[in-house]
């Protein structure tokens, strides 16, 4: 007998959002699989172009304007999530990010005439990786795994999940992304165990060491650099081309926008060239000019090894975090484009002595395991479990701007610690907790997280009011706190300002921004499909005046049709479909009469043998 | 609920970490948020105030050190930060030479790391002393359960803190 299944479980999509590319990925009949795009690719570049004629393109088709209108279009947004202002004074030296005056701890960019947020730009991302899901699986698709670099702070992962709600994805769970790859590749095949996940892509690295026992991934220890990359070596070879070509052509093409994308696509073409051939070469044309220079993998293996040997500094910490050697270390997983390079694979082994799983596409290994972990959430993958931990101290400002550390590093997470806190002074009627993330003792050198400002305190002698605040971690690294009145187990009012990064308002309102606009959107595609209507119909008749059949209507039927053309001409420049809709169906009225007489000339034609035309 | 009654463990100080972490993961399992992806609000935030619990739990048991402070504070003890600035008596005179030593090769003078390396091996044995002693009063609280045993434990602690703060400023050096 069968058994048809109505209420199927709503697909989960894993979503690797990624600094240079984004995928998407499910589970299908138990394998993660990695969905195609509407051009048949599996990477959509994480590039964003507003068009001038108003609309967002993402991807492929995207990338190709960061060359004819660099100003409109954006790329490595990545790098900006959870940023200020005053954080990114490094990276806009080398990207062509126009920030919007008047950004603070939340930045803007600008794409045109448009103003942006960085989730903004990634919910564009998302909003496209959802399209290719709904295409390909032809159901609606509403929730996602989001996966975050392990190094990411809270603001990061924050920004992150409100870029997922801006795109109308409820984010189930965020993962790291190094932790993600060993789901993918399947390594609870092995009951007990220690993995590196060594994961160097276009902007983080991040290194994880994670203890494996019957199908439970449990990490020991993570870090990483968020300012460490692919992008770091295309902007090393790209600032030595620059300075060939200056001395060369005697011009300084470094302020072009264009010039600069058309040379940065040689050099990574290069980059990429020389990780399978002893040499390659950097072409670039411009202005009828041309400059070639051969490279060979000697000289980019010296050039970059400064940037390799910066990612193996963590790893040593990471090890002696998780209180590991590197003979304790089973299997290496590596994940990334950048770990294509064989400097980069070749240090990697020297490292850790073992040598590195490469068998799954470093590009879409995170996107796969994201969608195990979708699966396990949906509960279609079962005995897998992964237990991560958080990588950067949560600590609070205490007197003196030192920092008092209340959740270290490496916890598993959800964690929690509980802290009491009480008025200095007498009627006291608020506290404010400044909150921070990091290692360093001073406040000032940690990331600053939020403030909490526990209101409505009973006024009460200094000392007397015990307020109980808990911070928890939640399974996504994200910072939850709750304050409770000790003594009376009220719950204690708290409004949370965060440090950098959007308001709970400020995403709401995004939501609403993109839900309008994706009416907007509807209703321009609506306009354009009569108007697509209104022209085939209006040519038809135009040609039927040609036709015999057209002399053999009354006056009346010619002059009601020459009225219901005219009306559907100046209905057609009007922006509602509803009235050219209105207007095709009046004249499709009017021509009624017109249309069986060349129907019945066509049926007399045909009798007679004739050809009509 | 204690950590100890979450792990369904007697309160001893003596613990089988093997079965500690059999414990943990399967509790785990039981209570992970990924476990409770398709329950209601209430079973989620059941779900995450167990895991939090379990968690913090596990990193507090499986370290005797945070293990016994914990136990302490559960028996009523006062495990505050007094008592660990002084110095204990029979130290005095070392601490003081070790800080001259720290300062001169702040200044430059290399002859005194020899000194420095010396006093880092004499306090990492001290060390191990008190945590060989400290396993010993462990067994004895838990055959027992006598107070004057925790008492005894508090001060090898307070006593632990203060030479292991002795030994990451003899560690100081090396980054100069």
């Amino acid at each position: 007998m069968f058994q048809i299944e109505f209420d199927q479980p709503d697909y989960v999509v894993g979503i690797d959002l990624g600094t240079t590319n984004s995928l998407v990925a499910w589970m299908n009949l138990g394998k993660p699989e990695v969905i195609l795009g509407e051009d048949g690719d599996k990477l959509v570049p994480s590039v964003v172009s507003y068009t001038e004629s108003g609309e967002y393109i993402v991807g492929n088709a995207a990338r190709k304007e960061l060359i004819n209108h660099p100003d409109r279009t954006i790329y490595s947004v990545k790098r900006l999530m959870g940023k200020g202002v005053a954080d990114v004074q490094e990276e806009l030296k080398l990207f062509p990010f126009r920030i919007a005056e008047g950004s603070g701890t939340v930045i803007s960019v600008r794409l045109g005439e448009k103003t942006l947020t960085p989730p903004e730009v990634s919910a564009l991302i998302l909003k496209q990786l959802k399209r290719n899901a709904e295409a390909e699986l032809g159901r609606s698709i509403t929730k996602a795994v989001i996966t975050v670099p392990a190094y990411f702070n809270d603001a990061q992962r924050q920004a992150t999940r409100d870029a997922g709600r801006i795109a109308g994805l409820e984010v189930l769970r965020l993962v790291n992304e190094p932790t993600a790859a060993a789901l993918a590749y399947g390594l609870d095949k092995r009951k007990e165990g220690i993995i590196a996940v060594y994961d160097f892509g276009g902007g983080t690295f991040d290194i994880s060491i994670l203890k494996l026992h019957d199908g439970i991934f449990e990490v020991l220890a993570t870090n990483g650099d968020t300012h460490l990359g692919g992008d770091d070596i295309d902007n090393l070879l790209l600032r030595i081309a620059l300075e060939d070509i200056h001395s060369e052509w005697g011009e300084d093409l470094s302020h072009s926008g264009e010039a600069v994308q058309t040379l940065r696509r040689g050099v990574i073409a290069a980059k990429e060239a020389l990780s399978f051939a002893p040499t390659a070469t950097i072409s670039f044309e411009w202005n009828s000019k041309q400059y070639h220079r051969e490279l060979t993998r000697e000289l980019f293996e010296s050039l970059i090894k400064g940037i390799i040997d910066r990612t193996l500094g963590p790893c040593r910490d990471c090890m002696r975090d998780a209180a590991v050697t590197p003979e304790q270390i089973d299997e290496v997983v590596m994940v990334g484009g950048s770990t294509r390079i064989p400097l980069v694979r070749s240090a990697v082994e020297v490292l850790f002595r073992a040598r590195p799983h490469t068998e799954l596409n470093p590009d879409e290994v995170v996107a796969l395991g994201a969608a195990v972990q979708a699966g396990i959430l949906s509960g279609t993958v079962e005995n897998q479990l992964l237990l991560d931990v958080t990588p950067l101290s949560l600590g609070i400002e205490v007197y003196g701007g030192v920092v008092s550390k209340i959740i270290h590093r490496n916890s598993t997470i959800p964690a929690s610690a509980s802290e009491t806190f009480t008025t200095a002074v007498d009627g006291q009627t608020n506290v404010l907790i400044h909150v921070v993330q990091g290692e360093r003792e001073m406040a000032k050198d940690c990331r600053s997280l939020a403030r909490f400002d526990l209101k409505d305190i009973a006024p009460m002698p200094a000392g007397m009011p015990k307020v109980e605040v808990r911070f928890l971690i939640d399974a996504n690294g994200i910072l939850n706190v709750t304050a409770r009145d000790a003594r009376t187990g009220k719950e204690q009012s708290i409004e949370v300002k965060p440090s950098y990064g959007l308001t709970d308002e400020q995403v709401e309102a995004m939501i609403e921004a993109s839900i309008e606009n994706a009416e907007a959107d509807l209703i321009a595609a609506q306009v354009a499909q009569a108007r697509v209507e209104a022209d085939s119909i209006l040519a038809a008749t135009d040609k039927a005046r040609r036709k015999p059949a057209w002399n053999d209507l009354s006056n009346a039927e010619r002059i009601a049709i020459d009225a219901a053309v005219r009306d559907l001409q100046s209905a057609w420049h009007s922006n509602d479909h509803h009235l050219i809709n209105a207007k095709i169906e009046a004249l499709n009225e009017a021509t009624r009469a017109l249309a069986e007489n060349i129907m019945n000339a066509g049926i007399n034609a045909a009798l007679q043998g004739t050809k009509i035309t | 609920m204690t950590y100890y009654e979450f792990f369904e463990l007697p309160p001893n100080l003596s613990i089988d970490l093997k079965d500690l972490e059999k414990r943990f993961y399967t509790l785990s399992r039981k209570w992970h948020p990924d476990m409770f992806a398709r329950k209601s609000e209430a079973e989620k935030q059941q779900s995450l105030d167990a895991t939090a619990l379990l968690n913090d739990g596990y990193r507090v048991l499986k370290d005797p050190i945070q293990r016994s402070l914990y136990l302490l504070k559960l028996e009523g003890f006062d495990i505050g930060e007094q008592g660990t600035k002084d110095v204990p008596p029979e130290l005095l005179e070392e601490v003081f030479e070790l800080n001259m030593a720290i300062e001169e090769l702040k200044d430059g003078d290399e002859s005194v790391r020899p000194q420095l390396e010396a006093a880092e091996k004499k306090f990492e044995g001290m060390r191990s002393d008190i945590d060989r002693e400290l396993e010993t009063r462990f067994a004895a609280w838990d055959s027992s359960r006598d107070r004057n045993v925790l008492n005894e434990i508090r001060r090898l602690l307070n006593r632990r803190k203060y030479i292991t703060n002795l030994i990451n400023q003899t560690h100081v050096p090396d980054r100069i």
